[in-house]
Formats: C-alpha cells, sequence, structure tokens
C-alpha cells in the first residue's frame, strides 16, 4: 500500500506542474479527488489490505488525502491569482491621461474680500445693512452734513439720475438709514456699489466700499484704533498695526486716515508703500455730532465712529494686483485665480 | 498749494530742516505731497573766477583759466560765450558734475583743447531773470565780485531752497495761502509768527464821486473798495519777483505783482480796475443779466446769466466777480490811477460760474475754498502797504467798505476738557491743552472748575464748528496721534451680529453657482441704448423703461441696466477676444426699475442672476442642469416650457424657467441673429455656442421654503418598471413624463434612458425607454397592484397622446 501511495503521490506531483488554468484544475481534481479520482479510490481498495495492517494503511491513505486536497487547494489559489492578475493587467489604464471634469468655478476678488471683511467685524458683533445703491441726495449728502453747495461735494463727482436723485458716491448713506431704524447700541457694516465720475488707471466709475459704523455711549478715538487693529491684523497678518493721521471728512470730526505698517517690506520701504513704509488703508473718524442730530441720536450721550474701507484697494494690496481695470475685465485667466 | 521754505522763513524763525518740517506738517494734518529741492539736480558746480581767458584762434571759444578755490586754482575751460572776462565770477560746473535736466559734465577735449568742465549760463542752472537778475543774459551768468570761488553755487543763485507742495484739505480754505502755512508751522513748532506788515497812511485826497453798491449782498458779503493815484509804473523790487517766480508766477509790473503777491501770501484774490475806464466812477456788484456779455482779461466773451455775478460801473460789467477783470478796466502801463478790490464772494456761486463758462482762474480755485472776511480786510491792508512799500502809488483817504453785516469777531463757544478727552479716549494734561489752543490762535479762559473752556475762534478758521469734536481734533492733531492708545470698545454694550437670512442665501447661491462650474464677474452697473439693441430687445418692452444717467461719463455708460445679459454677453466677447475658449461666468447684481419717468421717487432695485457659458462642450442641457441644480439648492422645482419673448435667445434651444406656475426667467442658446453680429472675427463667430439666461432672483427665492423639516424616508422600496413608448416626434419628453405622472399617481419618479429612431419604428416617430418608479408611503406594492398601474398609464398615454408601447 505504501507503495502504491507513494507511486500515487509521485504522479499527482508530476501532473501539478501542468495544471495552468481552471480547466486543467478541474480535471486534476477529477483524476484524484473526485468521486473516481484515484486518491479517493484509495479508500475503496482498502479492503485489500489484510486486517491488522488496515489502521496503519488507512492513517496512510488519510494523510496522502490531507496532502492531496492541500495541493489541490493551493494549486487553486494560485490559479485565481494568476487569473486575478491578469484581469487587473488587461484592465490597467494610463492614469496620466487627462481628467473628465468641469471647472470648480470661484468668487470674484471683491466678494471674497467682502466676505472676509464682513467675516472679521461680524464676530466683533457687527449686522450687515444693504442700502441702495441709486440714493436720494438726503442720505447721500445733506444729513452727512454736506449741504448743498457745501465745498466738499467736490471731492466726489456724482453721476445724477434726476435733480435730487443720484448714484451713491459712498456707502456713508447707510448710516443715516441705519440709524434712523435703529438706536443705540449700533455696530453695523454697509457693503457696496459706488459710483463717481472719474475713470483712468488708478479709478473706476463703478468701485466697492464698506462702511462701519459703531454708536453707542462712551465711544472713542481709542476705540476706532483698536478696532481697526483688529482688522488689519486678521486681514493683513498679526504683526500689522495701524497709524492714524489728521485728515478731513465732512461726516466725522476727528477725521483720520488710517495708514497700515507696510507688510510687504516690514516698514523698510519698497514700492508698495511707496518707500515710506506706511501704507494708505481707509479714512475714518468719530461720527460727526451733526450726523448724529440728524439721525434723533442725542450726541450728550452717545457717541460713534465710523470708516470707509475700500474693497478693491483692500483686494489689490493683499493679492498684489495692480491695476482696478483687471477687476471689472471678467478675464477668466484673471478670474480663475481666485480660489478660497 | 505750493510754498518756497524761504518764504515761509519769512513769518516764523524754522530751525528744523525742510525734512523735518514735513514730517511736523504731515503729523498735524498737511500732508507734503512733494519737497522740491530746487538745487537737488546740481553738483559740483561752484563759483569760478576767471583768471585768464585767451582766444583760440579759429574758433569762438576762449581757452580760460578758472580759479575755483579748493577744487584748484588754475582748471582750464573752454568756453563758447562771447560775454567772459578776466575777473569774472561765474558758475563753473567741474569734471563730474551735474546741471537740471539731466545733463553730465565731463572733462574732455573741446576744439582739440583739454577743457576740464564748463562755464555756465543762467538758463543752464534753471534760472530766470525773476529767480536771479541777469540770469537771462545771453552768455555766462555773471555773479557779484564778492563771491568766493569754490564756493557751491546753490546759495550763491538762491536755489538752496525748497518747495513744499501740499495738499491741503477742503475744510482748511485758511491754509491756501503762504501766510495761512506758516500759521501752521508757528504753531507746530511752537513759535511766534512774525505778521506781514499792513500798516499805511493815506494821503488827504479823497475822491468824493465815487460810490460803491452792492445789490446782491447774498453773492458778495463783503466788498472792500480803496483808490489809489499816481501810480508810477516800474518793476516790481528783487525779492517780490523771486517769490512770485518761485511759485511759477513772473513779473509783470509792480501794480499787478502785489495784486499776485497778495494773493499767494495772504489767499485774498486782488483785483485792480483802471480808475478812468470807472463810468460815473460807480462800482456795482449785481447778478448779470440774461445775455449780457463780458470780455474777460484774457479775451475770451462770455455770455451771462442771472446766475453770474458780475461788477460793474455805472453802465456796464468790468469784471467777472471772483473769476476775472473785464478787459475794458485793465490796469495798463499808462494808468495812472486805480480802484484796488477785495472781496468776500459766496463760494457755490464763483464755483457755478467757474465751472459753469469753463473759466477756472487762481482767483476763481480761491473762492471756491472759502475766503474769510478776515482775509478780505488783510489783504487790503497788505496791499495799500505794498504800495507804499514800493512807492509806486498815492493812498488815497477814499476806502469804501461795504458789508452785509457779518460779525467781525471769531465765533466764541463753550467746550469742556472732559468732554474732549472722551471723545479721544485719552486724557490730555490740561496745560497741553491750554498751550496748543493758544499757539493755534484760540482764545481761551479757563472757568474756576478748572473744566469748562470760553473759546474764541480765530476769525479765519470758518471751518471750526461750535463744540468739542472741531477742538478735540485741532488738540490731538498738535499733540500727537500716537498718544492714542488703542483700546477695544471698552464701554460698548456686547451685541450679536452676522448675515441676515437674505444675506445668507446670497451667499449661497453664488456658492451654488461656482460648484457648478461659474465664475463670478463683476461688470459696471450701466451701459448704453445699443447694448439693448443688440440683443434685439423690442422698443416697448419693459427692458427698455431705464434710468437715465443726467452727466453721463461717456456714451456708451448711459443708463443704469436693466438686464444683467448684456453685460454678461460682452465679457464673453472680450474673453473670445483674448483667446479664452471656453468658460462659465455668473453675476448676481442689481437691476434698477423706475417706478415713474421722470423719476421723482428711488428706483426699485432688483437682483438678477445671470450667467452664461461658452466653448465646445457647452449644450443646452448642461446649462439646464446648472438650472436644475440651483433650484435643489433653493429647494424649489422648476419646469420649462418653451421661451416667449426673449429676443436674444434661439427660439428652439430656449426655456422659460417656472416655479409652481410663476414664470421666474429664462435660459438658452444666443439666438442665432445676435451671435453673428457680435464683434468678432466670422470663423470665431460661426462656431460659436454660447448659451445664457438670467433668472428673477427674488422671484425664486419667494417660493423657496424656510427652514429645513425632515420628512421619513419611504420604509417600502419601489418597484422599477422599464417602458418603451412609441410616440410622434412633436410630443415631447416632458409630455409623457406629465401624462404618466397623472395617470398615477404612486409613480414617484420617472427616468429617460433611451432616444431611438429606425425605419423599424417608422417615419416622423420616435422609440423613448422609461424607467418607472413606483412606491407607496404605507405598503409594499404588490406586483399584480403596478401591473395594474402600468395598464392604467399606458391606455391614458394611447388614449390621450396617441402612444403605444413597443
Amino acid at each position: 500500500m505504501e507503495e502504491k501511495i507513494n507511486a500515487l503521490r509521485a504522479e499527482l506531483e508530476a501532473d501539478r506542474a501542468s495544471v495552468h488554468n481552471k480547466e486543467e484544475l478541474s480535471a486534476f481534481w477529477q483524476k484524484y479527488l473526485s468521486k473516481n479520482g484515484s486518491v479517493t479510490g484509495l479508500t475503496k481498495s482498502l479492503r485489500d489490505v489484510p486486517k491488522e495492517d488496515r489502521p496503519a494503511a488507512g492513517k496512510l491513505i488519510n494523510a496522502c488525502k490531507v496532502w492531496a486536497e492541500e495541493q489541490y487547494q493551493a494549486l487553486s489559489d494560485e490559479i485565481d491569482a494568476a487569473e486575478l492578475a491578469a484581469r487587473n493587467k488587461a484592465e490597467a489604464i494610463d492614469i496620466t491621461l487627462p481628467a473628465v471634469r468641469r471647472p470648480v468655478g470661484s468668487l470674484h476678488p471683491i466678494t471674497l474680500v467682502k466676505n472676509q471683511i464682513v467675516d472679521i467685524f461680524a464676530g466683533m458683533g457687527f449686522d450687515v445693512f444693504d442700502g441702495p445703491e441709486i440714493e436720494d441726495d438726503d442720505h447721500n449728502f445733506t444729513r452727512l452734513n454736506v449741504p448743498k453747495n457745501h465745498p466738499a461735494r467736490d471731492m466726489q463727482d456724482t453721476f445724477y439720475v434726476a435733480p435730487d436723485i443720484e448714484l451713491r458716491t459712498q456707502t456713508s448713506g447707510g448710516q443715516i438709514r441705519v440709524m434712523d431704524q435703529q438706536k443705540p447700541p449700533i455696530k453695523v457694516l454697509s457693503p457696496g456699489r459706488v459710483f463717481r465720475s472719474d475713470s483712468d488707471a488708478t479709478h473706476s466709475p463703478m468701485f466697492h466700499q464698506m462702511e462701519g459704523l459703531v454708536v453707542d455711549r462712551g465711544i472713542t478715538l481709542c476705540d476706532l484704533q483698536g478696532m481697526l487693529d483688529k482688522f488689519v491684523q486678521a486681514m493683513f497678518g498679526p504683526e500689522v498695526k495701524t497709524r492714524l493721521r489728521p485728515s478731513y471728512f465732512p461726516f466725522t470730526e476727528p477725521s483720520v486716515e488710517v495708514d497700515v505698517f507696510c507688510f510687504e517690506c516690514g516698514g523698510k520701504g519698497c514700492p508698495l508703500c511707496k518707500h515710506s513704509g506706511w501704507i494708505e488703508v481707509l479714512g475714518a473718524g468719530m461720527v460727526h455730532q451733526n450726523v448724529l442730530r440728524n439721525c434723533g441720536i442725542d450726541p450728550e450721550v452717545y457717541s460713534g465712529f465710523a470708516f470707509g474701507i475700500g474693497i478693491e484697494r483692500i483686494a489689490m494690496l493683499k493679492y498684489g494686483i495692480n491695476n482696478i481695470g483687471l477687476m471689472f475685465e471678467n478675464d477668466l485667466r484673471f478670474l480663475k485665480q481666485f480660489q478660497d | 498749494m505750493k510754498v518756497p521754505f524761504s518764504w515761509l522763513k519769512q513769518y516764523v524763525d524754522i530751525d528744523v530742516s525742510a525734512q523735518e518740517l514735513q514730517d511736523k506738517l504731515f503729523g498735524c494734518g498737511f500732508e507734503v505731497e512733494e519737497l522740491i529741492d530746487l538745487g537737488a539736480e546740481i553738483s559740483k558746480v561752484v563759483v569760478g573766477v576767471v583768471t585768464e581767458a585767451v582766444p583760440q584762434e579759429g574758433t569762438h571759444l576762449h581757452i580760460c583759466k578758472v580759479d575755483c578755490g579748493e577744487y584748484g586754482h588754475d582748471i582750464q575751460i573752454s568756453t563758447g560765450a562771447p560775454n567772459v572776462y578776466v575777473g569774472m565770477h561765474t558758475p563753473a560746473a567741474l569734471d563730474g558734475s551735474t546741471l537740471p535736466g539731466g545733463v553730465k559734465i565731463k572733462a574732455k577735449p573741446l576744439m582739440g583743447v583739454e577743457s576740464n568742465g564748463m562755464l555756465c549760463s543762467g538758463e543752464e542752472l534753471g534760472l530766470n531773470d525773476d529767480l536771479f537778475p541777469g540770469a537771462e543774459v545771453y552768455g555766462l551768468l555773471d555773479l557779484p565780485k564778492d563771491t568766493v570761488p569754490g564756493t557751491p553755487i546753490q546759495p550763491v543763485v538762491g536755489l538752496d531752497d525748497y518747495i513744499f507742495d501740499i495738499s491741503v484739505t477742503a475744510n482748511r480754505a485758511d491754509c491756501q495761502s503762504v501766510l495761512g502755512i506758516a500759521r501752521e508751522v508757528a504753531a507746530v513748532l511752537g513759535k511766534p509768527l512774525k505778521m506781514p506788515a499792513t500798516d499805511y497812511t493815506t494821503s488827504e485826497t479823497t475822491e468824493p464821486r465815487l460810490s460803491i453798491t452792492v445789490e446782491a449782498k447774498d453773492l458778495c458779503p463783503r466788498y472792500i473798495g480803496h483808490y489809489v493815484r499816481n501810480i508810477t509804473p516800474g518793476e516790481s523790487p528783487r525779492w517780490m519777483k523771486r517769490q512770485l517766480a518761485l511759485c511759477g508766477l513772473r513779473s509783470i509790473s509792480n501794480v499787478v505783482d502785489i495784486t499776485n503777491y497778495v494773493m499767494l501770501e495772504i489767499g485774498q484774490p486782488m483785483h485792480a480796475f483802471d480808475m478812468d475806464t470807472l463810468e460815473s466812477c460807480q462800482i456795482i456788484v449785481r447778478r448779470a443779466a440774461e445775455g449780457e456779455k463780458i470780455t474777460t482779461l484774457d479775451g475770451k466773451e462770455f455770455t451771462l446769466t442771472p446766475q453770474n455775478l458780475v461788477i460793474c460801473d455805472g453802465h456796464k460789467p468790468v469784471a467777472l466777480a471772483g473769476v476775472m477783470g473785464g478787459l475794458n478796466s485793465e490796469i495798463k502801463p499808462e494808468t495812472t490811477q486805480l480802484l484796488f478790490e477785495s472781496a468776500k464772494f459766496a463760494r457755490d456761486n464763483i464755483r457755478r460760474t467757474a465751472r459753469g463758462l469753463g473759466q477756472n482762474t487762481d482767483a476763481s480755485s480761491h473762492y471756491e475754498k472759502g475766503i474769510s472776511e478776515y482775509t478780505t480786510e488783510l489783504g487790503m491792508a497788505r496791499a495799500l502797504h505794498l504800495i507804499q512799500e514800493l512807492g509806486c502809488g498815492e493812498v488815497t483817504a477814499t476806502h469804501i467798505d461795504v458789508s452785509a453785516g457779518a460779525p467781525r469777531e471769531g465765533k466764541h463757544f463753550e467746550a469742556r476738557i472732559s468732554k474732549i478727552n472722551a471723545i479721544l479716549g485719552i486724557t490730555v494734561p490740561t496745560e497741553a491743552i491750554l498751550d496748543i489752543l493758544n499757539r493755534l490762535n484760540f482764545q481761551v479762559t479757563l472757568d474756576a472748575d478748572g473744566d469748562l473752556m470760553q473759546v474764541v475762534a480765530p476769525r479765519y478758521r470758518e471751518d471750526i464748528e461750535v463744540g468739542e469734536p472741531d477742538l478735540a481734533e485741532e488738540i490731538i492733531r498738535e499733540y500727537g496721534y500716537d498718544h492714542i492708545h488703542p483700546t477695544f470698545l471698552q464701554n460698548a454694550t456686547v451685541t450679536s451680529g452676522g448675515l441676515n437670512p437674505d444675506q445668507k442665501a446670497r451667499a449661497k447661491a453664488k456658492r451654488t453657482m461656482c460648484a457648478q462650474g461659474f465664475y463670478e464677474a463683476s461688470t459696471l452697473a450701466f451701459y448704453a441704448d445699443a447694448d439693448l439693441d443688440a440683443l434685439h430687445i423690442a422698443p416697448d418692452a419693459p427692458e427698455r423703461n431705464v434710468i437715465r444717467i443726467m452727466n453721463p461719463i461717456s456714451s456708451n455708460l448711459t443708463i443704469m441696466r436693466s438686464l444683467l445679459a448684456p453685460s454678461l454677453l460682452n465679457v464673453v466677447v472680450d474673453n473670445l477676444k483674448k483667446g479664452n475658449e471656453a468658460g462659465r461666468l455668473f453675476e448676481l447684481s442689481n437691476i434698477y426699475i423706475p417706478h415713474q419717468q421722470p423719476l421723482t421717487e428711488l428706483p426699485e432695485e432688483r437682483l438678477h442672476l445671470g450667467f452664461i457659458a461658452f466653448g465646445a462642450g457647452e449644450d443646452f442641457f448642461q446649462m439646464k442642469g446648472a438650472v436644475e441644480a440651483l433650484g435643489e439648492a433653493f429647494g424649489v422645482h422648476f419646469t420649462f416650457a418653451r421661451a416667449e419673448n426673449t429676443p436674444y435667445l434661439h427660439p428652439g434651444i430656449s426655456a422659460d424657467i417656472f416655479c409652481e406656475g410663476e414664470k421666474i426667467g429664462s435660459f438658452g442658446k444666443l439666438a442665432n441673429e445676435v451671435t453673428n453680429a457680435l464683434k468678432l472675427p466670422k470663423d470665431s463667430r460661426d462656431n460659436q455656442k454660447i448659451f445664457l439666461g438670467e433668472i428673477d432672483y427674488p422671484a425664486m427665492l419667494a417660493h423657496a421654503p424656510t427652514g429645513i423639516r425632515y420628512c421619513p424616508v419611504p420604509e417600502f422600496p419601489a418597484v422599477r418598471r422599464d417602458l418603451a413608448l412609441v410616440a410622434p416626434e412633436e410630443i415631447t419628453c416632458g409630455a409623457l413624463i406629465e401624462e404618466m405622472q397623472r395617470a398615477c399617481p404612486s409613480v414617484e419618479k420617472i427616468e429617460l434612458f433611451d432616444v431611438y429612431r429606425s425605419e423599424q419604428i417608422g417615419a416622423g416617430k420616435k422609440s423613448m425607454a422609461f424607467t418607472l418608479h413606483f412606491a407607496a408611503k404605507d405598503k409594499a406594492l404588490t406586483p399584480e397592484e403596478v401591473d395594474r398601474f402600468v395598464k392604467k398609464i399606458l391606455g391614458n398615454l394611447k388614449f390621450k397622446l396617441g402612444v403605444e408601447i413597443r
């Protein structure tokens, strides 16, 4: 029996080398492990073994069976692996071929900057008020302490659509509308398009401003600078500081021009800051008492500050854009650079 | 505002450099836009004394030996100037020197003889006769004999000076003069101000016939006239010529120079009338009659209206008030007697006249900014003083002063130190406050409580309004803004903040469009009628009811937009011209709808969402997908119908968008006739695939549900059935789906998955294959139930549309 098993093992091992696919594996199984297979057949031949030798022969037969099944399983695994590998190879693609997709789209840099400013001030408790773009003279000028024939009207070239209706020249009119509707405490931003009849390399007849207004008890010039410091740090970096210097706006008193320490050169002087170390970013001041009175707010009780930010100016500084005209050309090669 | 450093020094002992003064002025609110160093372009030019001048034979040159002090006592320089002589002191530009205009001087042979520099004329140094007498002589500048060889030339010829070009804010009309700036310089340096002399004596002579009448007191609150006679015309003194020249004015004659000098120095425009030309010896200040004419000094004739103020004699206008004198009363070389005018005119009236007539002058510019009556008085006194100082006339006793009655003192008011400090947020020491106000010429008395101040503002400070904020500004600009310490709303109430739901919705609309591959554009809010014409908008269409700009900046920006489509189409054309072949853009912006014409109230501003896509890969259904995605983001369901009344869209490839039956917009392919007219090269034009649309944003938003409410997910799975239907070509997919949905409420979704045409199906017919999803809320549907539904659907399709199953 032992000889017979050994012969069978030798035969099986020899056959094994010629099994390469599922069909051959099936034939292999038929030959050795099926009901009529030669390994299965060993059990039947046990009958021919003398009774006393049967336990030993049985063990040998069983061992051979287990071995044969292991051989079969190993062969089966090999073939599966080979077939999978072949399939994977056949299915492989050139992953460097171009993708199928549409562009992501993005917001205009003016919107990006507007959103950033709103985010900064919303965190400090500011609401956002959208005033009309076509505004009456009263809100755009008169109640902002710029009566008719005031020389400050010359500071802004105004587009008129009717004798007393104009395209707003500033978002400051939003101050009046807010203070008409709401009593202090007031913290509000008023963003939007503004228009001036001016067009050259540094001016567009339409641009965007962000007006900020705070009215409450005990608001000071120190508070104005403190808040603007927070703003410029959030916008341009934690080390950036502001500098105030005297200026004139009819609706604020005192009025200040606000410069930031040049974040490009660290104050050493560079083309961006025109070698002064400082960059002019916005105008601001303490709300003029006449403006408060015009809105029925008692300047003896309340005080406030206002600031006006040019959104294009901030966007140009932040993104290194050198020409305001690019903002309104809408060249896709420009617009695609503002993923944020 | 240009102010020479040397002129300022006449009024203030300035002990700082020009650069330091620039910083000080900047700190107190006067930005020096440019500090012009007059001698900056000149280097290595020194006083030279010609010790030898030998004519070079056969040339026009002289070979000179020049003593240049420490630079060399025997420098050989050739010159072609005919006026050279031995002993002449003249500017010598040495080897390696520079002259105005970037001229560089090098030692080099001239006509074969080594010349180690150049001897200079006045003009080569940038001088004229007014700046330095003799500068315009042909040839070398002949310097005084007391000049020392080797001395740098700048101080010798007065080029060691600076011009401050100062930006003066609109409220500080009092600083539109050298004296005005000097007052600020004195205050910021803490030095006394030396006022220019204004004393004069009058002769016994009077002109009793002279009368001055101001009829338009509202436009002329102050008019001072003074009669001067025995004019001796002549040149102005050197110092006056020089100061005028530094400010860019040429000297004309002593009397004319005085008027210009007083305007620059005091800020008061002065005028002088030739007394002999004034009929009836009268001055009348009145509004011009309609159609009245005047010819001004520069020979221009103007036709006037009652909006214009004129100065008249007994018969005719002799000056356009505050703008320019009349040619008929001009001071001439032979003038022997004159009437000086120093007046205050209403600034807005002068501005309107100057702008309206296009006649902007130095005088009108001063009046537009505002003149105080203090200045008017000072100007006249100064002019009369100068007449006497220059000895060019007799100041008579005839002085007529017509006033509307404004008080001749500064504004008086009360102010509290505590309130000033409360505005600033810091405590400025009381002594500092008093000192600063004193330096700025405010008269201040402090009450016993140490807080309340009685303040009198200087008369020239018409910008000062009653109250503490103005004083707070005066104090902090002198005290220094660096004393402000940033605080963060120490006393303010805490408020919540952030965007309201409408503002958040707008942000979402923009984000959704970005997610569909659109880039946000920002276009101007105005365009022209031609932009609507290009889109074939009918003359009677509502979009033609536009708001017109009364003073447009250009002919292509004349109307406020009534549609975004023209703006976006222009953007696409611009992109195509730049070689950008494909892309998607959107804009969420206002259009403007007038309630009436002409406008008497603010118009409606309505947000529109405009979008446009161009390029080979675009088609109608991609746009439809983008539109549906927008609807999905807002929880609104859009339906579509063939577009009507949208002339700029292709009639067969466009749709109106509906929300619960209400039309809220349209989109589609750009109409062929519009595409054909685009300003593009023909070959690129013909292949353009441009799709665009516009949605009335608030109309869409009105259909959006507010808030989110969870709806349970279906408990029972849907059953799918596929149906292939044969339908006539004219029956749309939408009609089939609508009919199927109507036939069976249990159809929760119908999807088209194939459209097929063949001979077998027949001409004029198509096969459309749909997957129908059936579901019930409360139970699982049985196959028998679904069979019944399908039967019902097929029955309805056949009966109503003549559509059969394939």
